[in-house]
C-alpha cells in the first residue's frame, strides 16, 4: 500500500492503479462528518474506504468498521452494489485491520452509516462511470449510448454487453471522474438500498465458521485467565499458587501489575494474577485455585445501596445550573394549578455480550500482533504503542467478528492484558475473561438518580420543568475526580429533550465514580429516556389527559432546531413516529382485563423513535404482550436489518427494565453470571411490530441504539395503566414483580 | 490422559486433562471452534451440542460423558439442521451470530423430538438459550419455517 501515500491529486476518488488482479479505488472521509475531506496535508492521500474490482468480476470492499451484529458489512455492500449496478453475489467485504489510514474506526455512537454512506455511494458511482467510459472506448461509441446493468455495460444501440471483469484493465486507464461530475442515483431507482437484504455472513453464522476473537488459534499459543481484585483498582498483597500449579494443563502463574492509563486517554488494565495454561479450562480452574490476599484500596467501602441514598439526598438539594435552561421555573410553579414531583433511579448496568472480552497477542521483540473482537482497534493499537513502547507501525491489530459489543468492546483493557502476558511468557497467548470476570470487572453503564418537578397550568399544559441529575461520569475513566456528568452526557436527552417547555431548568449534581464507568448501547439516553417519559406520563395523568395527545402537545408546534451537526431536530418527525405508533397499537381501544398500555418517545443519535407497549399484570406477574416501535432514521440502507436491530433493541431494553442491576457491597460487585444478572429469554419475548417511516430523502441517522431508551419507560407506563402502580426505578424484578 | 471422541462422524484421539468439560476439549484440543463459550455454568446455551441425540450444555459436562458416544456439533450436518439453516437464511435471523450455533443445536434437538412444534413447544425448548442481540422473534418464526420447508 506504499504507493497510496504518493498520490497527490485532489479528487475525491482515487485509483491506485492496476494490480495483478484488478483495480483499487479509494476515498477519504472524515470521521464524524459527512463532508468529504479529500486530502489531509495537500501532498498525501490517505483513503479510508476502498473497493477493488477484480478481473474475474469479483468486487471486494474493505470495511473500516467492526461487525458486531449491527449488519454494517451488509449495509456497505448494498450501497456499493447499488451505485455500481453490481450483481450482489459478486461482492465480498474484508474486515480492515486497525490503522489510522482508515480514518476513525471507532464503531459506536450509531454512526457508521451516518458517516460512510455518501462516500461509499460516490465510490460506487465513480467506478460505474469508469466502466462505462472503458466500454465506450472499446466500442468506439459515445458514453451516453452505454448503460450499466447487473454487472455488465450494455450498448443501448446494439444491445451488446460486456462483463465488468472484462473491462477492468481498460477502466484502469480511464480518467477518474471529478467529484462534481459524480451523480448519485435517485431514490426511486435504488435496487438494493432501502430494500430487504440478507446478511452477507449468514453462511458462516449458521455453520460455526465465523471467526470471533475466541476462535483465533496460533501454533503453540497459550491460554490465560486473570484473577482481578474484587474491588476496583485493588492490588495483590500476596499470592499462594501451589494448588493452581498442580492443575493439569496449568503451566505458569504470573503476577500482573495494574497498567494505569495516563490522564485523558486510554483504558490501561486492572492487573491481578494470571494463570497460563495449554487450554482455557485449565486456566479458569487454575484461577479458581489461587489464594490471593488483596489490598482493596480506596474503593473498598463502595456500597451501591448507600450511594443511591447519597445521590437521592443530593438531587433534593440545589445543583449546578446547566446552560440551556430557559424561563423561570419558580414562577411557573407558583402560578401552576398543579405541581408534581418524582424521583427516578436506574442502577449500574453491564453489557454482557455473548462473547466475553478476549484477545490473542503475540509479542515478538519489537513487533506485536493482536487478534481481538474490537469496536475501536485504533485505540487498542495506540495503547500498545504507549504502554509497551513499540513503534506504532510495528503493531498489527486484526479485528475479528464480535460476538456482540454493546460498548464493552470499545475498551481495550483485555488487549493490553494479552500483550503484557505475551511479553512476559514470550509466546502467543489468548486472554479469556470468564463470564464472572465480565460481570464483576467491567466498565459499567452508570447509575443515576433524577429528581423532577413539573407544573400544569390552567390549560392543562406543562408550564414548568425542573430536572436534577446525579450520575457518575464516563469522563471519570479518563480523568479522576470528574464528579459531575459532562456536557456531552447531558446532551444525550437532557439539554435536548424533544419537548417544547417555556420554563425549563436543568441542574447537575455531584456523583463520584467508584467503579470504572463506561458506555453501553444507548448510553445516557437510557437515563434521560426513562425519567423523561415516566414523568411526562405522570404529568399527563395529573392533567387528566390522554398520554398520546399530551405527548403531542408537549412536542409542540412544527419547528426545526438547528444543532451543531448536519441533523437538525424536526418536531414534525417526532410527532409523526408517535402518531404512527399509536395507530399501529390501535391506541384508545378497550383493552382486555388486567392489560395496560404505555408509550414513550425519544430522540437519540438523530433518530426519532416512539414505542407503545402492552402488558398484562396478574398477581404481580408481568407479561410484556406486544411492543410496537416506530423509527424515522432517514434513508434506510437495509430495511430488514433496521427491523432486526429494533426487535433486538426491544429485547435489550426489556432485559434492563426487567432484570438489569449491578450492585456492590464493600466495593465488590455482587452479581456473578446469567443466573443473577438475567437476560430476557424467548419465553419472555413479546410480539414486536416495527414500522420504519419512509424518509428516503433525508440523510441516514442512527439505528443500532435509538430503539433501546423507550422500552423501559413504556413498560413502566403500561404497568401503571394496568395497575395504578407507578414505577420509578428499574429493574422491575426488584419492584415486586415477577415474569414466569 | 489419552481419549477418543467421535464428533460429526470423525474420530479424534486427543490428550486432555481428565476433568475437562466437553466444550473445552472440543474447542481447545480437538480444535472445532463453532461451539461457543458463553457462561460456563449451563445458563446461556451457547455451548449446546448433541450427544447421542441428547441436547447437552457442553460447558458443564465432563469429557468422559462423550466417551463411546456420537457427538454432534454445528460443524456437522443432519436433515433437520439443514432445513433449519435454510430457514435461518430465509428469516435473516442472526445479528452478531455468536449464540446461533447453540440456537441451531437446540432447534435441531427440538425438531428431532417434535416434528411439528407449537409456539409453546418452541418457547419451552429454546428458553435456555440466550441471544443478547435479541433475535428470539426470528428464531421462533424460523423454526416454524423449517418445518414448513421440510413438509413441502
Amino acid at each position: 500500500m506504499s504507493t497510496i501515500q504518493k498520490i497527490s491529486r485532489r479528487d475525491f476518488v482515487k485509483i491506485f492503479g492496476l494490480t495483478s488482479t484488478g483495480i483499487i479505488l479509494g476515498c477519504n472521509i472524515s470521521s464524524d462528518n459527512k463532508n468529504v475531506i479529500p486530502i489531509t496535508d495537500g501532498n498525501t492521500f490517505s483513503p479510508n474506504l476502498f473497493i477493488e474490482i477484480h478481473k474475474d468480476g469479483k468486487i471486494t470492499l474493505i470495511s473500516s468498521r467492526s461487525e458486531m451484529g449491527q449488519g454494517i458489512k451488509t449495509s456497505l455492500t448494498s450501497a456499493i452494489a447499488d451505485e455500481l449496478e453490481a450483481d450482489w453475489s459478486y461482492i465480498s467485504v474484508k474486515q480492515a485491520i486497525g490503522h489510522e489510514k482508515y480514518g476513525n474506526q471507532n464503531t459506536d455512537g450509531s454512526r457508521s452509516v451516518r458517516t460512510i454512506l455518501e462516500p461509499m455511494r460516490k465510490m460506487g458511482a465513480a467506478a460505474k462511470m469508469m466502466l462505462i467510459a472503458a466500454a465506450a472506448k472499446k466500442w468506439n461509441v459515445s458514453e451516453s449510448d452505454c448503460k450499466a446493468e447487473n454487472h455488465h455495460i450494455i450498448n443501448t444501440k446494439t444491445n451488446e454487453k460486456i462483463f465488468y471483469g472484462d473491462l477492468v484493465e481498460l477502466a484502469s486507464k480511464v480518467e477518474i471522474p471529478a467529484d462534481e461530475t459524480i451523480k448519485l442515483k435517485k431514490v426511486a431507482d435504488f435496487k438494493y438500498i432501502g430494500k430487504t437484504l440478507k446478511s452477507v455472513d449468514l453462511k458462516d453464522f449458521t455453520h460455526g465458521t465465523a471467526k470471533y476473537g475466541m476462535d483465533i488459534r496460533i501454533p503453540n499459543m497459550k491460554f490465560a485467565a486473570i484473577a482481578r481484585c474484587p474491588v476496583t483498582f485493588g492490588t495483590v498483597k500476596s499470592v499462594e499458587s501451589s494448588d493452581a500449579e498442580k492443575i493439569s494443563g496449568v503451566e505458569k502463574v504470573i503476577q500482573l501489575d495494574r497498567i494505569v492509563p495516563p490522564v485523558g486517554q486510554f483504558f490501561g488494565a486492572l492487573g491481578g494474577v494470571a494463570v497460563i495454561a495449554n487450554n482455557t479450562w485449565s486456566a479458569f480452574q487454575g484461577k479458581l485455585s489461587l489464594n490471593i490476599e488483596w489490598n482493596y484500596g480506596e474503593n473498598q467501602n463502595f456500597d451501591t445501596e448507600k450511594f443511591k441514598d447519597v445521590l437521592t439526598k443530593r438531587v433534593h438539594e440545589k445543583g449546578k445550573l446547566v446552560p440551556g435552561s430557559i424561563g423561570n421555573v419558580a414562577k411557573a410553579f407558583d402560578d401552576a394549578t398543579k405541581v408534581i414531583e418524582a424521583t427516578y433511579h436506574v442502577p449500574f448496568l453491564v453489557h454482557t455480550p455473548m462473547e466475553v472480552p478476549n484477545a490473542t497477542a503475540w509479542f515478538q521483540g519489537d513487533k506485536v500482533e493482536v487478534w481481538a473482537p474490537l469496536q475501536d482497534p485504533q485505540t487498542a493499537r495506540a495503547e500498545i504503542a504507549h504502554f509497551f513502547e513499540i513503534p506504532i507501525e510495528n503493531i498489527t491489530v486484526n479485528v475479528t467478528f464480535l460476538g456482540g459489543g454493546f460498548g464493552r468492546k470499545s475498551k481495550s483493557d483485555f488487549v493490553v492484558e494479552s500483550v503484557a502476558l505475551s511479553k512476559k511468557i514470550n509466546a502467543p497467548v489468548q486472554v479469556v475473561w470468564t463470564r464472572e470476570d465480565d460481570v464483576k470487572h467491567s466498565f459499567y453503564h452508570a447509575t443515576s438518580v433524577q429528581y423532577l418537578k413539573g407544573s400544569i397550568d390552567k390549560n392543562g399544559s406543562v408550564s414548568g420543568w425542573l430536572q436534577r441529575v446525579a450520575m457518575p461520569s464516563i469522563v471519570s475513566s479518563f480523568k479522576p475526580m470528574s464528579d459531575y456528568a459532562s456536557g456531552f452526557e447531558l446532551g444525550q436527552g437532557f439539554t435536548n429533550n424533544p419537548y417544547k417547555i417555556e420554563n425549563f431548568r436543568l441542574e447537575n449534581t455531584k456523583a463520584e465514580a467508584n467503579l470504572r464507568i463506561g458506555w453501553m448501547r444507548s448510553v445516557v439516553h437510557i437515563h434521560s429516556g426513562f425519567a423523561n417519559n415516566s414523568f411526562v406520563d405522570e404529568l399527563a395523568f395529573a392533567a387528566k389527559k390522554d398520554p398520546v395527545q399530551f405527548h403531542l402537545d408537549l412536542i409542540g408546534e412544527d419547528r426545526i432546531i438547528e444543532g451543531k451537526s448536519n441533523h437538525p431536530y424536526d418536531s414534525k418527525r417526532m410527532k409523526n413516529v408517535l402518531n404512527a405508533t399509536a395507530k399501529n397499537a390501535n391506541w384508545g381501544r378497550k383493552l382486555p382485563e388486567n392489560h395496560g398500555i404505555g408509550i414513550a418517545i425519544h430522540y437519540s443519535f438523530y433518530s426519532y423513535v416512539a414505542t407503545a407497549v402492552e402488558v398484562s399484570v396478574i398477581n404481580n406477574k408481568v407479561k410484556v404482550e406486544h411492543i410496537w416501535i416506530t423509527i424515522d432514521c432517514g434513508l434506510v440502507l437495509n430495511k430488514d436489518n433496521v427491523i432486526n436491530q429494533l426487535e433486538g433493541a426491544a429485547i435489550f431494553g426489556m432485559s434492563l427494565a426487567l432484570f438489569g442491576k449491578i450492585t456492590t457491597k464493600e466495593g465488590a460487585v455482587e452479581q456473578h453470571n446469567f443466573f443473577d444478572y438475567q437476560m430476557t429469554r424467548m419465553k419472555d419475548a413479546p410480539k414486536i411490530t416495527v414500522e420504519i417511516i419512509d424518509a428516503m430523502n433525508e440523510p441516514p441517522t442512527g439505528v443500532g441504539e435509538p430503539g433501546v431508551p423507550v422500552i423501559a419507560p413504556a413498560i413502566c407506563n403500561a404497568i401503571f395503566n394496568a395497575t395504578g402502580k407507578r414505577i420509578r426505578q428499574t429493574p422491575l424484578i426488584d419492584q415486586g414483580f415477577d415474569f414466569e | 490422559m489419552k481419549a477418543n471422541l467421535s464428533i460429526n462422524g470423525n474420530e479424534y484421539s486427543i490428550d486432555a486433562p481428565e476433568e475437562i468439560p466437553l466444550l473445552w476439549a472440543i474447542r481447545d484440543i480437538v480444535g472445532l471452534t463453532g461451539t461457543k463459550f458463553g457462561c460456563g455454568v449451563a445458563q446461556c446455551g451457547a455451548c449446546s451440542i448433541l450427544v447421542d441425540g441428547m441436547l447437552v450444555k457442553s460447558c458443564s459436562m465432563p469429557i468422559s460423558f462423550g466417551f463411546g458416544k456420537e457427538i454432534f456439533t454445528i460443524e456437522g450436518t443432519s436433515e433437520n439442521l439443514e432445513f433449519l439453516r435454510k430457514a435461518w437464511n430465509e428469516g435473516n435471523v442472526p445479528q452478531c451470530g455468536y449464540c446461533q450455533s447453540g440456537q441451531l443445536m437446540a432447534a435441531t434437538a427440538l425438531l428431532d423430538q417434535i416434528s411439528n412444534p407449537t409456539d409453546q413447544d418452541i418457547e419451552d425448548a429454546m428458553s435456555s438459550n440466550i441471544c443478547r442481540c435479541g433475535t428470539y422473534v426470528r428464531i421462533k418464526k424460523a423454526i416454524h419455517e423449517a418445518v414448513a420447508l421440510k413438509n413441502n
